[in-house]
């Protein structure tokens, strides 16, 4: 097998182009080619040589094709005592037939919504990545909350992936909500292959006045996924968003997320946990974009690394001039578990207001010696003794998902993870 | 019941503990007192099995086992307790769930059946009135924002809840107001009987009106240098140690 270069598979890549989206998809081909693949010299992705990833593992760059998945193969994979709506997608195609239909929610092929405009949230300029999917996605659906709309359960969106080895597969989703409206959603994802291949996904999210949406995103799909996700939302008046996520699995990961507050009296919340083992890197990148006053964000980011794992965490707050009275918070507090693993922490607050509230602090350190030798001096086995103390470090960020079920099945998977794995 | 034969110990390769020799019989109560950095942490640490300490010489053996030989936790499960001097803040990690992990490990450890949830709240209700104990304190996490002395109270419920046969108090009452030293006291004196034995570290002569000590020994230096009965103690408390590193300096230079 031979390497192919950077260029190559930049050609490769843009000849990927579906049908539909003429306009985006050239502004998207044009904003990809002023930025390409990032290089081991772009501050942006300057720890995880995604590009160089890509050459390594991906020869076939075929889009990877949709496949028929069970209603079986569904209910297995849905969460136990999960009472929400499921949409399912298998490589990035909308499967209406074992999906529900909601009611006060619209979804549709984007195919047949071709007045949606992409890229308007999640701009092209701003991520390479981000403007490589908006020139050749492959597949995407839309979804529509109505006006007032008032989702009580969430909407479990359910992906398969299933590639030849090096498949690429780019799914696009657009999410708008009414105002007033209130979702959740769950992006849950499940590899039904065991070769590696790059998912590259782009979800815009449009909030309206006073909207309240949540978007929760769970990766454990597997050690063979590439995978690079844009997350972008508009939050308008008196709105909120808020994400929650959390990494367990990958071979690289790199998440990119953008909260745009547009609108006073809003908030925007993030919070992530990643758990990483073997060789598993996981890098969160995101950005949260104060434009106006009285506005408030949360971040908080755990990591637990073992064997020889790497986490990278980017904060950026961004607070302009107009942005006064912003209260901006951000946390970042990682456990290595060996000495093999790695974290690079970079807050970066860049404050053009002078009348805010503003705190950010990272920490890296080993679990705490101290506070384990005293629960062995309990009685617990020193095994069981870690695994309180990491899931009581983990715990924080799972307590911020408000669905249940959901909540129960992180706990589960981070448990049965903190008992095997560290 | 407990048996320290020439104990040395170390840390980052500075020795702490040079030469420690003491038996703890079943129902006895021993004190330990002695000025600050004298040692008396290290050892109540090292007898809870903390892996900072290199141990250079010498054994312990307690109810006839080996005891350098366990880990910590198998030490907890054969009935050693250690109050700690300093317990830590666990936040995170709820009271009521770490304790009751702590009791049914221990108990599986002595082969006995866990306890279900219902009897495990019953025992706990009952130990928290022994030590005065507030229900919303273990509502709580562990030790997270207690202050100092609802902490000592927590490690002397903790200490009801596992029933231990050895118990190290390392300076329970150190941060106690009156009220609390009568209470903890109390608490401690309930749970003795002839087959455990405690030692308590203490700098205060007060303690011993509660607790009162079959023997009391001075350690200093890293060594138990005068081992008395509990007039040792108002002595030490009328006078100080000086005399006594006095009389241990000039033995050192004869
Ligand atoms: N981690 C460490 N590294 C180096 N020296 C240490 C360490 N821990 C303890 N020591 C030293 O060991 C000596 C004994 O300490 P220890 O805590 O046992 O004293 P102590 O008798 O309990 O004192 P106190 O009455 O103040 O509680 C002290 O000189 C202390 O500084
Ligand atoms: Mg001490």
């Amino acid at each position: 097998m031979s390497t192919l270069i950077k260029q190559d598979i930049l050609v490769e890549l843009l000849g990927n182009t579906g049908i539909g989206f003429e306009e985006a998809r050239a502004a998207g081909k044009e904003a990809f080619q002023a930025q390409g693949l990032p290089t081991n010299k772009s501050e942006e992705y300057k720890f995880t040589a995604i590009t160089k990833k890509i050459e390594q593992s991906i020869q076939n760059f075929a889009s990877a094709e949709a496949f028929e998945v069970t209603a079986d193969q569904v209910k297995a994979n849905v969460f136990e005592s999960y009472e929400g709506d499921v949409l399912v997608f298998a490589n990035g195609q909308f499967l209406p037939a074992l999906s529900s239909t909601i009611e006060g929610v619209e979804v549709a092929l984007l195919s047949e919504k071709a007045n949606t405009p992409l890229g308007s949230v999640a701009k092209p300029e701003k991520d390479p990545f981000c403007a490589l999917n908006q020139s050749s996605f492959d597949a995407g659906i839309f979804i529509s909350v109505a006006k007032k709309a008032q989702i009580q359960k969430p909407i479990l969106l359910l992906n398969f992936f299933k590639a030849n080895a090096g498949q690429v597969i780019q799914p696009r989703v657009w999410i708008e909500a009414g105002d007033f409206a209130e979702v959740s959603f769950i992006n849950h994802s499940v590899n039904l292959s065991d070769t590696p291949y790059f998912v590259n996904k782009v979800v815009e999210v449009k909030g309206g006045i006073n909207t309240q949406i949540r978007y929760y995103k769970l990766q454990n799909e597997g050690k063979n996924a590439i995978e690079v996700s844009n997350i972008e939302t508009d939050i308008q008046k008196d709105g909120r968003f808020t994400s929650v996520n959390i990494s367990l699995s990958g071979e690289m990961v790199r998440n990119n997320l953008s909260i745009n507050i547009l609108g006073s009296n809003s908030e925007g919340n993030m919070y992530g946990l990643y758990l990483l083992n073997g060789k598993t890197h996981v890098d969160n990148h995101t950005n949260v974009d104060h434009t106006v006053a009285h506005a408030e964000s949360n971040e908080l980011y755990k990591g637990i690394l073992a064997d020889s794992s790497r986490g990278v965490f980017n904060g950026k707050i961004f607070v302009r001039q107009d942005a006064q009275k912003t209260n901006a918070f951000q946390q970042n507090n990682n456990i290595l578990l060996s000495e093999d693993a790695v974290v690079n922490t970079k807050p970066q607050l860049e404050i053009w207001a002078d009348d805010v509230k503003c705190s950010h602090g990272c920490t890296t350190g080993q679990l705490d010696e101290e506070a384990l030798f005293y629960l062995q001096a309990r009685g617990i086995a020193k095994d069981q003794a870690k695994g309180l103390l990491l899931y009581a470090f983990a715990g924080e960020v799972m307590a911020h998902i408000k669905d249940e079920s959901f909540r129960e099945y992180c706990i589960a998977q981070v448990q049965e993870r903190l008992g095997s794995n560290f | 019941m407990l048996s320290i034969k020439n104990l040395h110990a170390s840390i980052e390769g500075t020795p702490i503990l040079r030469g420690i020799n003491l038996e703890v019989k079943a129902g006895e109560v021993h004190a330990i007192m002695g000025p600050n950095g004298s040692g008396k942490s290290t050892l109540a640490s090292v007898l809870a099995g903390r892996e900072e300490y290199e141990i250079t010489a010498g054994e312990v053996s307690f109810k006839g086992k080996d005891l350098l030989d366990l880990s910590p936790e198998d030490r907890a499960r054969e009935g050693v307790f250690l109050a700690f001097q300093y317990p830590v803040e666990i936040p995170g990690v709820s009271s009521t769930n770490f304790l009751r992990t702590a009791v049914n490990q221990v108990r599986e450890y002595r082969g006995e059946d866990p306890l279900d949830a219902v009897k495990f709240l019953t025992l706990m209700k009952e130990k928290m009135k022994l030590v005065e104990m507030d229900q919303k304190l273990l509502s709580r996490a562990l030790n997270e924002g207690f202050s100092g002395g609802e902490k000592k109270r927590n490690e002397i419920f903790q200490m009801a809840m596992l029933a231990p046969t050895l118990s190290i108090l390392d300076e329970t009452d150190s941060g106690l107001d009156i009220d609390a030293l009568r209470i903890v006291s109390n608490g401690v004196n309930q749970l003795k009987s002839k087959d455990n034995a405690t030692i308590v570290v203490t700098h205060y002569q007060r303690l011993l009106d509660y607790i009162i000590p079959d023997f009391v020994h001075v350690l200093y230096n890293g060594q138990i240098v005068k081992s008395g009965t509990k007039e040792l103690a108002l002595e030490l408390e009328e006078k100080g140690y000086d005399w006594i590193k006095d009389e241990v300096n000039s033995n050192a230079t004869v």
